[in-house]
């Protein structure tokens, strides 16, 4: 699904990615972990077409995403951003329904069927009762469901998430990684940077580890995250032990002695 | 409120210093549906009434909807059609046609200068924009005050230069519809249909460059593209508007504002709007203008837009805070 080779990429003279390579398969959802500044968000920019590669190509689904045109390459891959800064004030009904743009020709209108995905996606994300309130006029939790459903709008068989559960309180950050892992079962490839270790180590199949823009490691959940591992890349002393109800591996802080 | 608009027209027909019976009016309408022969009151009621009221509706709406683009675009309210100086460089060209006494093209060559230094300032804008920052936000609004800086000084120079004609000078960029009609309208209108045709296509697309540039590009926008479209369509609106009528504020700057609190964010229909609304607001402006003032005087329309607009768009704000 997707196929990233010698990938190099960064700002106006910092490179922040460093010759990275990574293949996803199609169905995998994947977990992007590391510490502050390792490239997670360069990484899902990148992914996502709005950073240009210094070097080094990246394929989504085949197609070469540099040659890809927008509305092309969002019918392929749809994106959760981290922030939204300077949002304009619109009504979260036709926000989600801006997810349907690739699907409209330049001089057609969003078709009934468009209105319809859109309202299924606010259905998924339980937002569908927001649907006429201004995005001013919801919480940070609220807006994160309905650009959330922007992105399933966007019916693409792959979706990327950066720190989409930073604004969520528990339960809805529940609610977010079930509906993640009914999609992925559904087919759809997920790819989503996370800082919460343990949430990740819950919900992905695959993680990835970034420091200093480059992969330090890389492999099925249970056998990537180890204590060492772990300590190793966050320069920290954690240790692991098996969750009591899922044996998933989850990590602990170790306090300095 | 579609409806407001053939009302509006006619109505303000009976406005005029000339003073027509009513009877008079109608009978010139239906010559002119019939074609019948010229009379005092046909001249006054089509060539002198009838063209002014449609241009000054015509370029009020332009301006209401280029205001409402660049609000959009530039994501500021403040923003209005003269923040890229686009009117300055009409008013430049005017100010030159003026100073210079240019008369080759007849009574067009005023307005002509006018849309000619418009289109050279927008273009010097979007160039400067281009090289600073992919035309970003921040360098647009840059752009727009450097050469609207740039031109002021070259204003100044050209009114100095030539003292003769300050007075005409500062009369045109005050803004006015006063000897203006349909020969105006046939100047400025394929701009205004072709500025209008071009962000009522886009406006899907400046909706979702609300979402800022980055999660624009992500469902799909080419956002070079679509800011460029815009950019350029407003501009033309712009420029039809302010080379027949000279810099009249206000109206760009507070229709769109209106329409927004009245009918929501939506941009195609806040641009359809705020054309219909615009227009209007000008056309009674405009007579007001010409009708306040005794034996025929008339105001410069540019100020009763500001004199009526500014108190009444306090009020609307202060009533739209309380909750």
């Amino acid at each position: 699904m997707i196929e990233i080779k010698d990938l190099s990429a960064g700002y106006k003279g910092l490179p922040v990615l460093r010759g990275i390579s990574l293949t996803v398969r199609e169905g995998e959802f994947t977990g992007i972990l590391g510490p502050n500044g390792s490239g997670k968000t360069t990484l899902i920019r990148a992914l996502s077409g709005v950073l240009p590669c210094a070097s080094g190509s990246i394929r989504i689904a085949g197609h070469d995403i540099k040659a890809l045109p927008a509305k092309a390459r969002a019918r392929q891959c749809a994106t959760v951003a981290q922030k939204n800064p300077g949002l304009s004030a619109v009504r979260a009904r036709s926000l989600v329904l801006m997810g349907r743009y690739p699907y409209v020709s330049f001089l057609g209108g969003y078709s009934r069927r468009d209105h319809l995905r859109a309202r299924e996606a606010m259905q998924e994300t339980s937002c569908l009762h927001l649907g006429q309130r201004s995005t001013e006029a919801l919480s940070g939790g609220e807006l994160q469901r309905v650009i959330t459903a922007k992105a399933l709008a966007q019916d693409t068989r792959l979706l990327l998430l950066d720190e989409a559960a930073s604004n969520l309180d528990v339960a809805r950050t529940m609610d977010l990684y079930e509906l993640l892992k009914a999609k992925n079962a559904a087919g759809l490839t997920i790819l989503t940077v996370a800082h919460d270790l343990n949430l990740a180590a819950l919900y992905c199949q695959r993680l990835v580890f970034l420091k200093n823009g480059s992969v330090a490691a890389d492999g099925p959940t249970r056998e990537i995250f180890t204590a060492q591992t772990l300590s190793e890349i966050y320069e920290t002393p954690l240790a692991v032990a098996a969750h009591p109800l899922t044996g998933a591996p989850q990590a602990y802080l170790v306090p300095r002695a | 409120m579609a409806a407001a608009v053939p009302l509006s027209i006619y109505a303000a027909l009976f406005f005029g210093s000339y003073p027509l019976s009513a009877d008079a009016i109608h009978e010139a309408l239906g010559a002119m549906i019939h074609g019948q022969a010229e009379t005092q009151a046909l001249v006054i009621v089509r060539d002198i009434r009838l063209g002014r009221i449609l241009l000054s509706f015509l370029t009020g709406a332009a301006l209401a909807v280029s205001g409402g683009v660049f609000q959009g675009l530039l994501r500021n309210p403040l923003a209005d059609p003269f923040t890229l100086g686009i009117s300055s460089g009409a008013a430049c060209g005017a100010a030159l046609a003026l100073g210079m006494g240019w008369t080759m093209a007849g009574l067009s060559t005023l307005p002509l200068a006018a849309l000619g230094g418009a289109f050279a300032a927008m273009i010097l804008v979007l160039a400067m924009s281009r090289l600073a920052g992919d035309f970003s936000r921040e360098s647009l609004v840059l752009g727009g005050i450097v050469v609207s800086t740039f031109l002021g000084a070259l204003i100044a120079l050209i009114k100095s230069l030539n003292e003769e004609s300050v007075a005409a000078i500062v009369f045109w960029i005050m803004g006015s519809f006063q000897g203006r009609g349909f020969e105006h309208i046939e100047l400025m209108l394929p701009y205004m249909a072709a500025g209008c045709a071009l962000v009522l296509l886009l406006a899907r697309e400046l909706d979702i460059l609300g979402l800022g540039s980055e999660q624009a590009a992500q469902v799909g926008v080419s956002v070079g593209r679509a800011r460029i479209g815009l950019l350029v369509g407003a501009g033309m609106l712009t420029a039809a508007a302010v080379s027949v009528s000279g810099i009249i504020g206000f109206v760009g700057l507070v229709v769109p504002h209106l329409v927004r609190m009245l009918i929501g964010p939506d941009s195609r229909p806040l641009l359809l709007f705020s054309a219909l609304g615009g227009g209007i607001l000008l056309l009674w402006s405009d007579v007001l203008a010409r009708t306040i003032l005794s034996h025929g005087a008339e105001l410069p329309v540019g100020v009763v837009t500001a004199l009526f607009g500014g108190p009444f768009f306090c009020l609307i704000l202060a009533r739209g805070r309380r909750p």
